[in-house]
C-alpha cells in the first residue's frame, strides 16, 4: 500500500504551493521575503554538496556568494553588459575562483580545512571592502539592474522576480538531486564516509573533492547573482563571516546531507527571524540555544529528525520477522544449498 | 613472479617499520603474513597498496613496477584491500555501501549525472548488479536492504569483503579479517577466503589467529621488528626456531 504522502506527491504539492503562493499572500513584502529565502536555498544547497555529501565544511561560501553578487553587479553597472551574458559570466567567474581556492584548500582536511576556508572568506571580504576603486568599498554598489527581459517576459515586478528565483531554485535542486543520486554522488558520499576507503576502491579523491568544491561555488555564485539583481544594492557585508554563519545555520537546522534540509532550514529561519524582528539583535538569544539543542538532539536537523521518525514508524509496521535471521550467513548458505 | 617486493623498507623518522623485506605472493593461493604486534605487518600492506611511499625498495606486480603509483591507480590494476577497522557508512544500506565499489570500472561523469544519460543508467545498473553478485558471493544476499547499523560485526566484515570484491580485483589483501568475531564466525570467514581462492583470486592476509592461519594458508611470512624472519609452508613455520623464539621468547631475538 502506498500512501498519498509519498515522495512524488509531496514534491508536486510543494511545487504547486510555491506557484500559487503569490496569489494567496496579502502583500508584496511577504513575497519579497520568500524570494530572498529561495535565494538562500540555492546557496545552502550548493554548500550542502560539499559539506553535507562530501564531508568538507567550507566556511568560505559567503565569500563566493559575494563574488557572484559583485561580478554581476560590476559587469552590469560598470561594464554595462547585457544582463544574461553577465549572469553566465558570473557563474564562470565564481566557479573559476572556486577551482583556484579549492586546489589549495583541499590539501587540508577537517578542522584545518574549515579554518583555512574561513580565512579565505575573510580575505574575500577584505578585498571587497578595501578595493574602493573596483567595488566602491563600504559605500557599496548601487543601481544594479533587474534581470533583462526574456522575450516578452519582464522581471521588474516583485511577482515576476519571485517566479524567476523560484525557477532557478527548482532547477538547482533538480540538478543537485540528480548529482547526489548518481554514481558521482555515491563517490562524494564514499569520500565523506572514509577518504582512505574511497582511495582503496579506486576513487581519485582529489579530483572528486575538487568537483564538489567547484559545484558548490557555482551555486553560491548563482545565488549571489540573483541576490544582487533582486536587492539591487550590495555592500561588502554580504561577504562577512556572519553571512557564512547564517548559511551554516540554515544548513544545520534544516538537515545537513539531505536534499530538502536546505529548503526547510532557509525558509523556516527566514520566517522565524522575520517574526522575531521586534527583538532586534536579541533574537540571537533565542537562536543560540535553539541551535545548540538541535545539534545535540537532531544532528541531521529537522529533516533528519523527520526521516528517523518515519523509518521508526515503518519498522514498527513491518513487525513480521525475517525468516532465519538468527542464523549466520554460512548456515543460510548451507541451508539454501 | 606474480606480486613481489624487493628490499622493501619504510622508515618513520628513526623507527624502521619495515626493513629490507623480499617477499613474493603466489598466484591463486592463500598467503599469510604473521608476526607479533608492531611487527610492521600493516605497514607492509600500506606500502603495497600505495598508502605510504616506501623509503627504499620496489613493489612489482605482474612485471610492472607499481612502487610509486597512487593508491587509487593500484586499485584499478586489480589490487584490493580491506582494513582492520571496517569503516562502512552506517546510515546507508548494505547494497548502497557496496555499489560504489564498482565505481572505478565506470566512466560516467557530472554531465551524465545531470542529464541522466543512457551511459549513467547502464553503469548504475552495472554497479547494482555487481554489488548483488558480490553480496551473494559473500552470503549476504538476504540482507542487502538492511542498514549497516543493524547488522552484526561478522556481517560487517563480509560487507567489507564484498566492497573489496566489487572492484573486480585479482588479488585481495585482508588486514585481520577475523579480528573481533567469535570462533564459529571465524570458521565461516575462513570458508569464504577459501571460496575466493577457488574462484581464482589470490588472497593475502594478516592474521593473529594462528589456528586459522596454519589451517588456511599455503604460504606464510613471519615479520618481527620489521624484518622477515621466516617464510614457507605452515609446517616449515611451525618448526622454525626463530619464529618460536619471536613468539615465546619475546625480545631475545635480534
Amino acid at each position: 500500500m502506498t500512501s498519498i504522502f509519498n515522495k512524488r506527491n509531496s514534491i508536486i504539492f510543494f511545487v504547486l504551493l510555491s506557484l500559487i503562493f503569490p496569489a494567496v499572500v496579502p502583500n508584496d513584502y511577504f513575497l519579497y521575503l520568500m524570494t530572498t529565502a529561495f535565494i538562500w536555498v540555492i546557496a545552502v544547497s550548493g554548500l550542502n554538496i560539499l559539506a553535507g555529501y562530501t564531508g568538507y565544511l567550507s566556511l568560505a561560501h559567503a565569500g563566493f556568494f559575494a563574488i557572484g553578487a559583485y561580478s554581476l553587479g560590476l559587469l552590469t553597472v560598470k561594464v554595462e553588459m547585457n544582463y544574461w551574458i553577465a549572469f553566465v559570466l558570473t557563474l564562470g567567474i565564481t566557479s573559476l575562483s572556486g577551482l583556484l581556492v579549492g586546489l589549495i584548500a583541499l590539501r587540508t582536511k577537517e578542522h584545518f580545512f574549515a579554518i583555512y576556508t574561513l580565512c579565505v572568506g575573510y580575505i574575500i571580504y577584505l578585498v571587497i571592502d578595501k578595493w574602493e576603486g573596483l567595488t566602491g568599498g563600504v559605500r557599496g554598489l548601487i543601481g544594479i539592474p533587474t534581470p533583462a527581459n526574456i522575450g516578452s517576459l519582464a522581471f521588474d515586478s516583485v511577482h515576476s522576480q519571485y517566479y524567476l528565483v523560484l525557477f532557478f531554485m527548482l532547477l538547482s535542486l533538480l540538478i543537485i538531486y540528480r548529482i547526489v543520486h548518481s554514481l558521482t554522488g555515491r563517490t562524494f558520499i564514499a569520500i565523506r564516509n572514509s577518504e582512505q576507503l574511497a582511495t582503496t576502491i579506486g576513487v581519485s579523491t582529489m579530483k572528486n573533492k575538487l568537483l564538489a568544491f567547484v559545484l558548490s561555488t557555482f551555486f553560491a555564485g548563482m545565488s549571489g547573482a540573483l541576490y544582487a539583481s533582486v536587492i539591487r544594492f550590495i555592500g561588502p557585508e554580504i561577504a562577512y563571516t556572519s553571512v557564512m554563519f547564517d548559511l551554516l545555520m540554515y544548513l544545520l537546522v534544516g538537515g545537513i546531507g539531505t536534499i530538502s534540509g536546505p529548503i526547510v532550514g532557509a525558509i523556516v529561519i527566514v520566517w522565524v527571524s522575520q517574526q522575531l524582528q521586534f527583538l532586534q539583535e536579541y533574537r540571537m538569544l533565542i537562536f543560540g540555544p535553539l541551535l545548540t539543542l538541535i545539534i545535540i538532539f537532531y544532528p541531521r536537523g529537522i529533516v533528519g529528525a523527520f526521516i528517523s521518525l518515519k523509518t521508526r514508524a515503518q519498522a514498527k509496521k513491518r513487525k513480521v520477522p525475517i525468516v532465519n535471521e538468527s542464523l549466520t550467513p554460512t548456515q543460510k548458505q548451507i541451508e539454501e544449498g | 613472479m606474480y606480486l613481489e617486493t624487493k628490499q622493501l623498507t619504510k622508515k618513520f623518522g628513526g623507527l624502521v617499520a619495515v626493513n629490507n623485506v623480499d617477499f613474493s605472493i603466489e598466484k591463486g593461493k592463500i598467503n599469510a603474513i604473521i608476526g607479533p604486534n608492531g611487527a610492521g605487518k600493516s605497514t607492509f600492506f600500506n606500502l603495497i597498496s600505495g598508502f605510504h611511499p616506501p623509503t627504499f625498495g620496489q613493489v612489482i606486480f605482474k612485471g610492472t613496477d607499481i612502487t610509486t603509483l597512487p593508491a587509487n591507480q593500484i586499485a584499478k590494476l586489480g589490487i584490493s584491500r580491506t582494513f582492520q577497522t571496517t569503516n562502512l557508512f552506517e546510515q546507508a544500506t548494505v547494497l548502497d555501501n557496496v555499489m560504489v565499489g564498482h565505481r572505478l570500472r565506470t566512466e560516467s561523469n557530472l554531465f551524465d549525472a545531470i542529464f541522466r544519460t543512457k551511459r549513467l543508467q547502464r553503469e548504475d545498473k552495472q554497479c547494482r548488479d555487481k554489488a548483488m553478485e558480490v553480496l551473494t558471493f559473500v552470503g549476504l544476499q538476504n540482507i542487502t536492504h538492511k542498514m549497516i547499523t543493524n547488522i552484526s560485526q561478522e556481517e560487517k566484515k563480509r560487507v567489507a569483503f564484498a566492497l573489496a570484491l566489487a572492484t573486480d580485483p585479482e588479488i585481495i589483501f585482508l588486514d585481520e579479517p577475523a579480528a573481533g568475531v567469535n570462533p564459529d564466525e571465524t570458521e565461516g570467514l575462513a570458508e569464504l577466503m577459501q571460496k575466493m581462492v577457488d574462484y581464482g583470486l589470490t588472497v593475502c592476509l594478516i592474521e593473529h589467529k594462528m589456528q586459522m592461519v596454519m589451517k588456511l594458508a599455503q604460504k606464510i611470512m613471519v615479520l618481527n621488528y620489521g624484518e622477515k624472519i621466516a617464510e614457507g609452508t605452515p609446517d616449515e613455520i611451525k618448526n622454525n626456531e626463530a619464529v618460536i623464539k619471536a613468539y615465546l621468547g619475546g625480545s631475545a631475538i635480534a
